[in-house]
């Protein structure tokens, strides 16, 4: 029962079916950046195709007397080194530019996603091959390869246009292949195989569709990159002389660069304008594809967006002999939990909670995803993800209103006072860090101890908590440890200040049955050594009667029944409580033996 | 033949393992167990057990490198890929994540009408049909046009179910169906299960961690451990009154939702616990 | 780490091979082609002797290999210089330009990035196009602008030459800090973003929670533990970068005027000087093969599973 932040507080998408398929064009409409880029290629494109019919005069018929002539008069932009119009050439230049830029792209498009799809799809010698070729092909800058290839082939700007695509091609192979080995071992292409759907098919309907936005996203980028390459070699002078180019137009006008310099405007101001024109409209179709076309992946069930406003009593159990009488150390009192919504609203998750920790105590959270239990326990923390913050209500740890105390002081109490034990073990520690490491330093920090010391704490803790060699488990990697060591660790750490408030969220939901018994029992043992007191939030109701004293049911960011745990599993009085207990399996009947086949049965299997 | 509907007998698994010289992991070894028409079996085991491998290999998902598996008598274990695409029609299968297992990007009726149109049913009946699924796993029928994303997990689950039945098939593969779900809504989805095999006779490989889930849909149960079957038998003597050390240990570790009721058990599991230790069996393996 | 050697050994054989090959295949009549249309068909039947063009191809790639191994890549048909020579008097130079590109590039990028994660809001914005856009904007467009600013406006610069850090600390500084400025803006911008992404990502983790919860400072959090799990794709890009710049030194060497690989590039291949343009390509192939195996050792030390397999 994760509550992830995204299934917590993003609200289902509205409006559903017909705007999940607006169109992508109406959606980048929507992004000025995106539009206003788009607009301006467009034009230049445009001025390039219409150039004969627009340049005032020959690009190519020099003029001795017209020589660096001004702008103005019968040169718009004035006129380059050899007296020619700029303005004609600048148009005629464009042509050239953007065509050879076509051609490497598709060049590199057609090579580096095909390839990239076959590799991700069969993989197998195939990918071996070609990520080793892309791998060659990526070991050269760009720049020094068309140089040599310039030397031999002679300045053809296509020759080299078609040898840059071929050079590029990898960045396509990588992202397709990526994200091609990426679907395919997803799920759903498992469940089209098995549907019976060819391989063909597999990729035309699922793959294609993966692959679709990053190939244009890319497109852009190495769209830009084309063109400034391409005006870098003209710029060099290893371009074909006999036609106007931006890169060859910039090196005549570097050249006269004391005499003319409002000369290099021009071609800078094409080459500079269309570059980054191609890379915002790259990034504006990141923003669009991106948001709509990846999976959010989330563990179990989605929540419910908002908690319902309709408010009832709750549900609560008197006091058993032997219960509710020890000194309240975390005591909740109205807690309401939101998160802001990016148009300016605000979504409650957690309404109006009440409840109480004693020393010595373990209180269980129970309730389903998303019912609010996991943002009760990190608002004790202050530990909510981003936009999530507390509403109202008072969060009294031994008498002090946490939600008042400063960022400082609230550190300090981490760690040392309220700790935590999280759900999933391998993804709480960091995979960069020793255990020993993580153990130590929070430990240096809270306690202000010599790492000598820290280590000797840190080496008991670990045999305490029924690691078998602590010294080489101090010394691991979290990757070298298994999901239930990884726990017994993330519990060492917990305890290792010897707090006095325990919140653990679902600390065994992710370990396999014998392990989470194991667990169980070390947590029990813990809990009274330290005689710590214990927020348990928990969706498994087997957890609750092994270990919790007292419990409260939440549904809908609500508690709705608490008391006693003895009381509320012998007489669960609100109806939600017991349609929870109806669920439970546990004292299910067996199903049986197979008594009849059914009539339905067809007769041999058909094959 | 016999009234097997699908035998897998002495099953290896095994993938190969980087590195040249490293032997391939061994992740089935010897795997034997059968399918009536019309019954769920069970398969418990706890993560690396290989119970998901097992259902893979009988979907022709996981590579089967000795043993067979035969589906009414004939040998299914290497088909060609032409083969096994008219196999789908009688093998289906409903995956563990419902977030994963339908195309984010497809409505539910193109994921739904997807198996029926690759057999050239034509849109109409194909469209019919859609609608008799959804209505067959208590959906509504305007379901059809809208996204994954749109239904929460169990309804995600039901929309999983309507597909695997699209081809009518006489078995189904149930990788941990219910585990991603919430515990109202997995009694939901479990009973859903239970009326479809009622209604159709379809058969079920059911795999789960979880004894309680698989004790009550399943007529027959086999529990595995690190790629072997370790107890093989009626669903309700495995796992009410378990033979095998393994299945002894899983039955005990799992605590049961009464307070008074788990204080007994886990006294019965620290007592096995030291029976086991004493007989020096090293924790829960087998002979 | 031997395999990695290794495999740059035969990374660097196959480059080589295909470059000579393609090369020697591609030219026409080479010797036709230093001389000219005048020159008599006995005076270019004496050069293509002269140059060993009239034996086997074979015979001359095995010839050019044994050179090679022993450092010896031929000599040059037009300056008769040594080919090693040639490139080793102007390595220092373009390695120092490249180098120095590099080290501003990882600094700023750091700060820049770090900056947009945890700051967010305006700054993240401003840092997010700013960096689309300065990643766009080729080179050799900066260095102009630098040159027209700087250098002939302001004068603070001076627009071109080179001194050697060696002879002149400061004079290398004056001559050295307008091109790095041109070559490293867009490596900055590239870095920038990933490490401003790698670091959005790190963040998000659950272990960062965990850190926060055990009473670990923010800033100790973010620098110490986000930041070292940020630099591991980080540093894949700055290795990318590099042979970018590398490059991109070719042009912004012609710019600025200073006497780096990129003029003997440009040289060897306006006129065709091909045992020169093997040597580059050679040259370019090891530096390459020597990065990846520094990234490489890098990654290992930032990242514990790299460093066991």
């Amino acid at each position: 029962m994760t509550e992830t932040l995204t299934s917590a507080q993003v609200p289902p998408v509205a409006g559903s079916a017909s705007a999940a398929r607006t169109s992508l064009w109406r959606r980048l409409v929507k992004n000025p950046l995106g539009v206003a880029s788009l607009a301006f290629l467009v034009l230049v494109a445009l001025l390039a195709a219409l150039a004969p019919v627009l340049a005032p005069t020959d690009p190519a018929v020099p003029s001795a007397v017209d020589v660096l002539a001004p702008p103005g008069g019968d040169y718009l932009l004035g006129a380059d080194g050899s007296g020619r119009d700029i303005l004609s050439r600048l148009l005629y230049a464009s042509r050239l530019s953007l065509l050879g830029g076509l051609l490497a792209l598709t060049v590199a498009a057609a090579l580096g996603i095909t390839s990239g799809l076959v590799a991700g799809y069969y993989s197998r010698w195939f990918e071996t091959v070609s990520s080793w070729v892309a791998g060659l092909l990526q070991a050269l800058p760009g720049i020094v390869v068309l140089l040599a290839a310039r030397a031999v082939l002679g300045p053809s700007i296509w020759t080299s246009m078609v040898i840059f695509g071929i050079l590029l091609s990898p960045a396509f192979y990588r992202v397709v292949s990526a994200a091609v080995s990426g679907v395919r071992h997803e799920l759903y292409v498992d469940a089209a195989r098995v549907s019976g759907l060819s391989d063909e098919r597999i990729i035309a309907r699922h793959v294609l569709t993966v692959v679709r936005a990053p190939a244009i996203i890319l497109a852009a980028g190495i769209a830009a990159i084309v063109i400034a390459i391409q005006a870098g070699l003209d710029f060099l002078g290893l371009g074909d002389p006999t036609r106007p180019t931006w890169g060859g137009m910039l090196s005549d006008a570097f050249a006269n660069i004391y005499r003319a310099p409002l000369m290099l405007l021009w071609p800078s101001l094409a080459i500079g304008l269309t570059c980054i024109a191609l890379a915002l409209l790259g990034n504006a179709l990141r923003d669009v594809l991106e948001r709509t076309s990846t999976p959010k992946k989330r563990r179990r069930g989605a929540a419910p967006a908002t908690v319902e406003v309709r408010s009832e009593p709750v549900v609560v159990h008197d006091e058993l002999p032997g219960t509710g009488s020890g000194e309240e150390l975390l005591h909740v009192d109205g807690l309401s939990i939101g998160y802001d919504q990016p148009d300016g609203s605000l979504t409650t998750v957690v309404e109006d909670v009440d409840l109480t920790v004693r020393r010595g105590e373990v209180h269980g959270l129970v309730g389903e995803s998303g019912s609010g239990k996991t943002q009760t326990a990190w608002s004790i923390l202050r530990l909510l993800p981003p936009g999530g913050r507390m509403v109202s209500g008072a969060i009294e740890f031994e008498g002090e209103d946490l939600a008042k105390l400063s960022e400082k002081a609230m550190t300090r109490l981490r760690g040392r006072r309220i700790a935590y034990i999280p759900q999933e073990p391998m993804s709480n520690l960091d995979p960069a860090f020793s255990i020993g490491h993580q153990l130590t330093e929070p430990m240096r920090v809270a306690l202000g101890i010599s790492r000598a010391e820290a280590k000797g704490r840190a080496l008991d803790l670990l045999a305490r908590v029924g690691i078998t060699d602590p010294q080489r488990t101090f010394a691991a990697y979290p990757h070298e440890i298994s999901g239930g060591m990884a726990q017994r660790v993330l519990i060492a750490g917990a305890v290792s200040c010897n707090p006095d408030l325990l919140i653990a969220d679902e600390p065994t939901t992710a370990l396999d049955v014998t392990v989470q018994a194991e667990v169980l029992d070390l947590l029990r043992d813990l809990q009274s050594e330290f005689h710590m007191g214990v927020l348990l939030v928990t969706h498994n109701f087997g957890v609750v009667a092994d270990l919790c004293d007292r419990v409260s049911v939440m549904r809908n960011g609500r508690i709705v029944e608490t008391g006693p745990a003895r009381s509320i599993f012998a007489d669960p009085r609100h109806a939600y409580t017991r349609s929870l207990f109806a669920a439970v399996l546990e004292d299910a009947e067996p199903r049986g033996e197979l008594t009849t086949v059914p009539v339905a049965t067809r007769e041999g299997a058909h094959s | 033949m016999s009234d097997r509907l699908l035998e897998v007998e002495d099953l290896v698994v095994e993938y190969p393992v980087k590195g040249r010289r490293a032997a391939p992991l061994r992740v089935l070894k010897d795997v034997s167990v059968d399918i009536r028409a019309g019954e769920c079996v069970g398969l418990v085991g706890e993560s690396g057990s290989g119970k998901t491998t097992l259902g893979r290999a009988v979907l022709g998902l996981a590579p089967v490198t000795g043993g067979s598996i035969r589906y009414g008598g004939r040998d299914i274990s290497h088909l060609s890929r032409r083969e096994r695409r008219a196999l789908s029609a009688d093998i289906q299968v409903v995956f563990q994540d419902p977030y994963t297992s339908l195309n984010p990007a497809m409505t539910i009726e193109q994921i739904l009408a997807e198996p029926l149109t690759v057999r050239d049913v034509d849109r109409a009946e194909a469209r019919r049909r859609v609608r008799d699924l959804l209505d067959q796993v208590q959906l509504p029928a305007d379901a059809g046009n809208r996204l994954p994303r749109e239904f929460s997990g169990g309804q995600r689950q039901r929309i999983a179910i309507a597909r695997a039945l699209a081809l009518e098939p006489r078995l189904i593969v149930c990788d941990e169906p219910v585990s991603a779900l919430d515990l109202s809504t997995q009694a939901r989805v479990l009973e859903l299960f239970k009326e479809i095999q009622e209604r159709t006779g379809v058969a079920y490989l059911f795999v789960s961690h979880d004894l309680a889930v698989v004790r009550h849909l399943s007529h027959r149960v086999a529990v595995m451990y690190r790629g072997e079957i370790v107890e093989w038998g009626d669903g309700d003597q495995v796992t009410s009154r378990p033979q095998h050390p393994y299945t002894q240990k899983l039955l005990l570790a799992a605590p049961v939702p009464d307070p008074v009721k788990q204080q007994q058990r886990r006294a019965e599991r620290r007592r096995l616990l030291t029976a086991q230790r004493q007989a020096g069996q090293p924790a829960g393996a087998l002979s | 780490m031997l395999r990695r050697l290794v495999s740059g050994v035969v990374l660097v054989g196959v480059l080589s091979t295909l470059a000579f090959f393609l090369l020697y295949a591609g030219s026409g009549d080479i010797a036709r082609t230093i001389l000219g249309q005048q020159a008599t068909q006995e005076t270019v039947d004496r050069l293509t002797q002269q140059l060993g063009l009239d034996r086997p191809v074979l015979s001359r790639f095995g010839q050019w290999v044994s050179g090679a191994v022993r450092g010896d890549f031929g000599t040059s048909w037009f300056t008769s210089q040594p080919v090693t020579d040639a490139i080793l008097s102007r390595l220092a130079v373009t390695l120092s330009l490249v180098i120095g590109a590099t080290v501003v590039t990882a600094i700023v990028a750091v700060v820049l990035g770090v900056l947009a994660a945890t700051r967010g809001g305006v700054v993240d914005r401003v840092v997010q196009i700013g960096s689309v856009v300065a990643a766009a904007v080729p080179g050799f467009l900066v260095a102009i602008g630098l040159v027209m600013v700087f250098a002939i406006s302001l004068r603070i610069f001076r627009p071109t030459g080179y001194e050697a850090l060696a002879d002149s600390p400061t004079g290398w500084l004056a001559t050295v800090t307008l091109p790095v400025i041109a070559l490293s803006l867009a490596s900055i911008a590239g870095v920038a973003q990933q490490i401003r992404g790698a670091m959005l990502d790190a963040l998000r983790k659950d272990y960062v929670r965990t850190l926060r919860s055990r009473g670990l400072p923010e800033s100790r959090i973010v620098y110490e533990h986000v930041l070292r799990n940020a630099a591991g794709p980080a540093l894949s890009v700055l290795g990318l970068q590099f042979i970018g710049l590398l490059g991109g030194a070719v042009i912004i060497e012609q710019i600025f005027a200073i006497p780096g690989l990129g003029q003997v590039a440009v040289g060897a291949t306006a006129r065709g000087d091909i045992p020169l343009v093997m040597g580059l390509v050679v040259v370019t192939a090891v530096i390459v093969v020597v990065l990846n195996i520094i990234v490489d050792l890098l990654q290992g030390w930032l990242n514990p599973k790299v460093r066991q397999s």
